[in-house]
């Protein structure tokens, strides 16, 4: 096959030693940077971006990709830690990772994560490698319908998961909505519900949010709960990495799903963010370890960081066949292509081979030695949480203040912050669900800009949502997802009836 | 080793302090502090890679003593950024770089901000535009497009382009007013998901930058019919099927009377010195004379035109105007909010 | 210090709910008032910027209306917290808004230094020097790593300028 050989061309660039230093600097540099809070993956591409110019293209983007895998491990450091996720897509990871944590199982947990993280992008790269024309195309297909109906999927396979009063979850979710919803609107250009503040122009960011339900709030908690940290005896050798290990073949269904899950949201491009929480939806309902999943269950790790990661690296197809980048930190991958006059698009398969392969290749190698690397700091992460309380807190609230601080620029994020981490603290006391809500801060926009995007198209016929096959199955299966239980019912019903009969 | 030595030594002297740096002794001012670079838009878009690209120049050619930070500040369609500039008094650590919503999002938004509150430095180039149609479509001229536009009802045809109420729906209502007839225009957030729409047939046109749909025209998914400018473009490297930017016509010479071109300049904040403003000056236009600034110009066809001064902010005055007038007559007006 | 009094009593649950509840459905309706402003209609645009924020805000409102309903039916006494874990977490909470308030005017590096000094000595009681060595060494690190490393300016305040960072 030609694209085998081109391969190997390829791990023969990738392996020259600049380049394999360049791998490794990339991958330090993006644990570094996923860790950071409000340092997120496009901003550190971003920032280090210009330091890659004196460097030939392929050792550059290599470095840039590198940065980027490093940024989806670090991701899930602080996720499973400390509750802060400093990635959208990682924010479904806390819903178990931390709760492992707090039980003393954080090593378990980064193990899991970092390996499935492996094997989700490792599952796309293989796909890349070997469907790529194919695969590419599809994504043209993805108009604004199809792109609600992914969004609408997300929703559905995840509403109606928690076990907090219903009202309660419609109220955080509506909240989240309407946060999402101010700043300007993309549509018509008007600015809503800023009542006249330049501060709220930006709208409320996902990242500010979510430092502040999750993070400060879970502080918060804490001081209540007394002076004490439930990790503090985390077991701490490599051994654990191990013994995870052992552990995981069994969720293979979970992984091989949440792969497969992860490489379509990444192809249509919607991202690694719907995959993630999707993927989490679903094993929750399927899993028949299902009702444990919230309180620290491994499967509840495995299945989002799978889908993340493979939904990340997939959208870097998307991105070099198309130009169309599947996620912002894509984006800034595709602005430096082009400051180095590689063009992406249909031709640079065929005419920038050397390039092309030599990032597929390293994508299989920087993946690798990004494994090798996050995996032998396990014991370093899962000891922070030795440090006592008392130092570890106020570190942790500068460096949410920080932040928050970077994401805009704005020291009035730093107060808004804290205004999220006591709206946290109460509504966590209060019974109301959080997730819901940070994934309509998440997604509410992109879906309600999908939406209107269609109708503008359709001149306001509802029916273009069933205009095609695509569109109309994704569809349904959301609706499916959303009356799952309803129906999962009738199906036991339906056979305890037949079985009396 | 050899490069990667080189390669950290240049990290290296981009992060603590370009100590090589050459400027004139005759420089009367110079930054003290790191400047910081405002990009009104989300990273990626053309004007984040623009000043990408200038941050990347100057720390290679080692042009500023202090270290050039780019920062994005897109909320409100850039207003963010804008402001921040505006309240930017006696700074003279901080400039920006704009592209058409210096005109359109305070017109459109209502925010309070004029480009008269800022200092200009410098126009660096100008963005042209092209109509694009999906190159499986029948129009070949821009002829053929309009008779299509005109026999088809009202309203289905769909224009792509990027943001709302924005220099592409300013073109799109200007092509309306030239035909005669209705478009349906669909804001997407940038200009590479908008080429891509064109490829799938989700819109029938755009009016996309050339550096944003050139990929899909090299790939032969998408045909350019013509340019919103007083003349062709100046690059006649072939580019796709035999043609080259050169040789796409002006809309004008096609019958559709609209010229647009947006503005990629450089302005700080207010109550600048001349000094200061000079630095700058001389800065930009280092950074003009560089290869790599060639290549990206030559890559996105970009007018190259660079003014300073009076003659740049007469510029900039008189493209106010129009865009006050074209966004009235749109309709674009904030309605008090 | 009254800790002995203060043991086992609180504000009940139920007073607290019922508080947050309604500044929830206040939130609706500030949301259903700005976007009546922006525009509830269908336009020619289709639907207008203020269409989907103002069912939103209805929506809001209405499960206030339901939460807090149920919220005063059932009351099975239980307290929110106790007085004292509330005094602890309003230790953090109360220096953590002073932090932030004073953010923007004395640089993040200098307040950053106070809090987390404040912090280790009045909830941790750990020596000075180990304070010193924290509370000194987190900012300077912060620093290279921000502003040297990753070129991302934070706020500064007086020192900083006199420093000519």
């Amino acid at each position: 096959m030609e694209e085998i050989a081109n391969l190997f061309q390829g791990f023969a660039v990738a392996l020259q030693p600049f380049n394999i230093a360049v791998m490794v600097l990339g991958i330090v540099l993006g644990v570094i940077i996923g860790v950071l809070p409000g340092l997120g993956g496009a901003n550190g591409v971003a920032i280090l971006l210009p330091l890659t110019f004196s460097m030939p293209p392929t050792s550059a983007i290599i470095m840039l990709s590198c940065i980027y895998w490093g940024a989806l491990f670090g991701g899930a450091i602080t996720s499973i830690l400390f509750n802060i996720p400093g990635e959208p897509w990682s924010v479904a990871t806390t819903f178990d990772g931390y709760p492992m944590a707090q039980q003393g199982k954080a090593a378990e947990a980064l193990t899991a994560a970092f390996t499935s993280s492996f094997v989700g992008a490792l599952f796309a790269v293989v796909m890349i490698t070997l469907v790529a024309p194919l695969v590419a195309g599809f994504a043209l297909r993805f108009g604004p319908a199809e792109k609600f109906a992914v969004y609408f999927l997300a929703f559905c396979s995840f509403v109606g998961l928690s076990k907090e009063p219903p009202f309660k979850t419609i109220a955080a979710m509506m909240i989240g909505f309407a946060l999402a919803a101010v700043g300007l609107d993309s549509i018509t250009g008007q600015l809503r519900l800023t009542f006249g503040s330049t501060e709220l122009l930006n709208g409320f960011d996902f990242l500010i949010a979510v430092i502040g339900l999750f993070g400060l709030g879970e502080i918060f908690l804490t001081m209540e709960e007394g002076l004490r940290f439930q990790g503090g005896k985390a077991k701490i050798d490599l051994r654990v990495v191990l013994r995870t290990w052992m552990s995981l073949p069994q969720y293979w269904m979970t992984s091989l799903r949440s792969c497969v899950i992860g490489c379509w949201m990444g192809v249509t491009p919607a991202g690694a963010t719907p995959a993630s929480f999707m993927s989490y939806g679903i094993a929750k309902r399927v899993s028949k370890n299902g009702n444990n999943f919230g309180k620290g269950e491994i499967e509840g790790v495995i299945a989002p960081e799978t889908a993340a990661h493979a939904a990340g690296t997939a959208a870097l197809l998307p991105m070099l066949s198309l130009g169309v980048p599947g996620s912002p930190t894509a984006a800034v991958l595709l602005g430096g292509l082009l400051i180095w006059g590689l063009q992406p698009g249909p031709m640079l398969f065929v005419e920038q081979k050397e390039f092309v392969w030599g990032l597929i290749a390293s994508m299989y190698l920087g993946n690798l030695v990004g494994l090798i690397i996050v995996l032998t700091c396990v014991p370093i992460f899962a000891a922070i949480l030795r440090v006592p309380f008392s130092i570890i807190a106020p570190l942790i609230l500068v460096l949410c203040a920080i932040g928050a601080y970077s994401v805009h620029n704005s020291t009035f994020d730093v107060v808004m912050m804290l205004v999220f981490g006591i709206i946290g603290y109460a509504l966590k006391k209060c019974n109301y669900p959080l997730a819901p809500l940070v994934l309509a801060i998440v997604l509410g926009d992109k879906a309600e800009e999908a939406f209107r995007q269609s109708l503008l198209g359709s001149q306001g016929s509802l029916g273009i949502f069933f205009s095609n096959t695509l569109v109309s199955s994704i569809m349904i299966l959301g609706l499916i997802a959303l009356f799952w239980s309803v129906i999962q019912n009738g199906f036991t019903r339906l056979r305890t009836r037949t079985a009396a009969a | 080793m050899k490069r990667l030595g080189s390669c950290l030594t240049l990290a290296a002297a981009a992060s603590i302090l370009c100590l090589g740096a050459s400027l004139p002794a005759s420089a009367a001012w110079e930054p003290t502090r790191p400047v910081e670079l405002i990009v009104p838009a989300g990273t990626g878009g053309g004007a984040d890679q623009m000043a990408r690209t200038i941050q990347g120049i100057i720390t290679k050619h080692s042009l500023m003593k202090q270290p050039l930070v780019v920062i994005n500040k897109s909320g409100g369609a850039g207003g963010e950024g804008f402001l921040d500039v505006k309240s930017a008094n006696n700074n003279p650590h901080k400039i920006i770089i704009t592209l058409s919503n210096l005109f359109t999002t305070p017109l459109a938004t209502g925010i309070p901000f004029n480009w008269k509150d800022l200092t200009p430095v410098a126009m660096l180039a100008l963005d042209e535009f092209v109509l694009w149609v999906n190159a499986d479509k029948p129009y070949k001229t821009v002829k053929d497009y309009i008779d299509a536009v005109k026999a088809a009802p009202a309203g289905t045809i769909k224009m792509g382009g990027t943001g709302s109420k924005q220099e592409d729906q300013i073109i799109t209502v200007a092509v309306e007013k030239a035909i005669g007839s209705k478009f349906t225009y669909i804001p997407y957030k940038g200009g590479g998901e908008v080429a891509v729409q064109l490829v799938g047939q989700h819109v029938d046109s755009t009016v996309n930058n050339p550096i944003e749909a050139v990929a899909q025209w090299r790939g032969g998914k998408v045909r350019p019919l013509c340019v919103f400018d007083s003349k062709p473009m100046a690059y006649d490297e072939q580019v796709a099927d035999g043609k080259g930017w050169k040789d796409i016509p002006t809309c004008k010479s096609q019958g559709l009377d609209i010229e647009y071109v947006m503005l990629r300049g450089i302005f700080m904040g207010p109550k600048a010195t001349k000094d200061q403003i000079d630095y700058y000056v001389e800065l930009f236009k280092k950074v003009r004379a560089t290869p790599e600034w060639q290549d990206l110009m030559k890559s996105g066809a970009f007018n190259t035109t660079f003014m300073t001064g009076g003659e740049y902010a007469s510029w900039v005055g008189t493209e106010e105007k129009r865009h006050e007038t074209l966004m009235k007559e749109a309709g674009f007006l904030a309605q008090g909010n | 210090m009254t800790t002995q009094q203060s043991h086992n009593v609180g504000p009940s649950h139920k007073s607290v709910e019922a508080g947050v509840t309604t500044v929830i459905g206040l939130f609706g309706a500030i949301v259903v008032y700005g976007s009546v402003k922006a525009g509830i209609n269908w336009g020619a645009e289709g639907p207008k910027a203020g269409f989907f924020p103002f069912y939103i805000g209805l929506f809001i409102i209405i499960s206030s209306l339901v939460n807090i309903w149920n919220t005063l039916r059932e009351d099975d006494g239980s307290l929110f917290a106790e007085w004292g874990q509330l005094r602890q977490v309003f230790s953090v909470v109360i220096p953590t808004g002073i932090y932030v308030g004073v953010l923007p005017f004395i640089g993040l590096y200098v307040s950053s230094m106070i809090f987390i000094a404040w912090f280790m000595r009045w909830l941790g009681k750990y020596e000075w020097p180990i304070i010193a060595a924290i509370s000194l060494g987190m900012p300077v690190v912060t620093y290279l790593i921000f502003e040297r490393w990753f070129l991302v300016p934070l706020p500064k305040g007086p020192l900083e300028d006199l420093l000519g960072l």
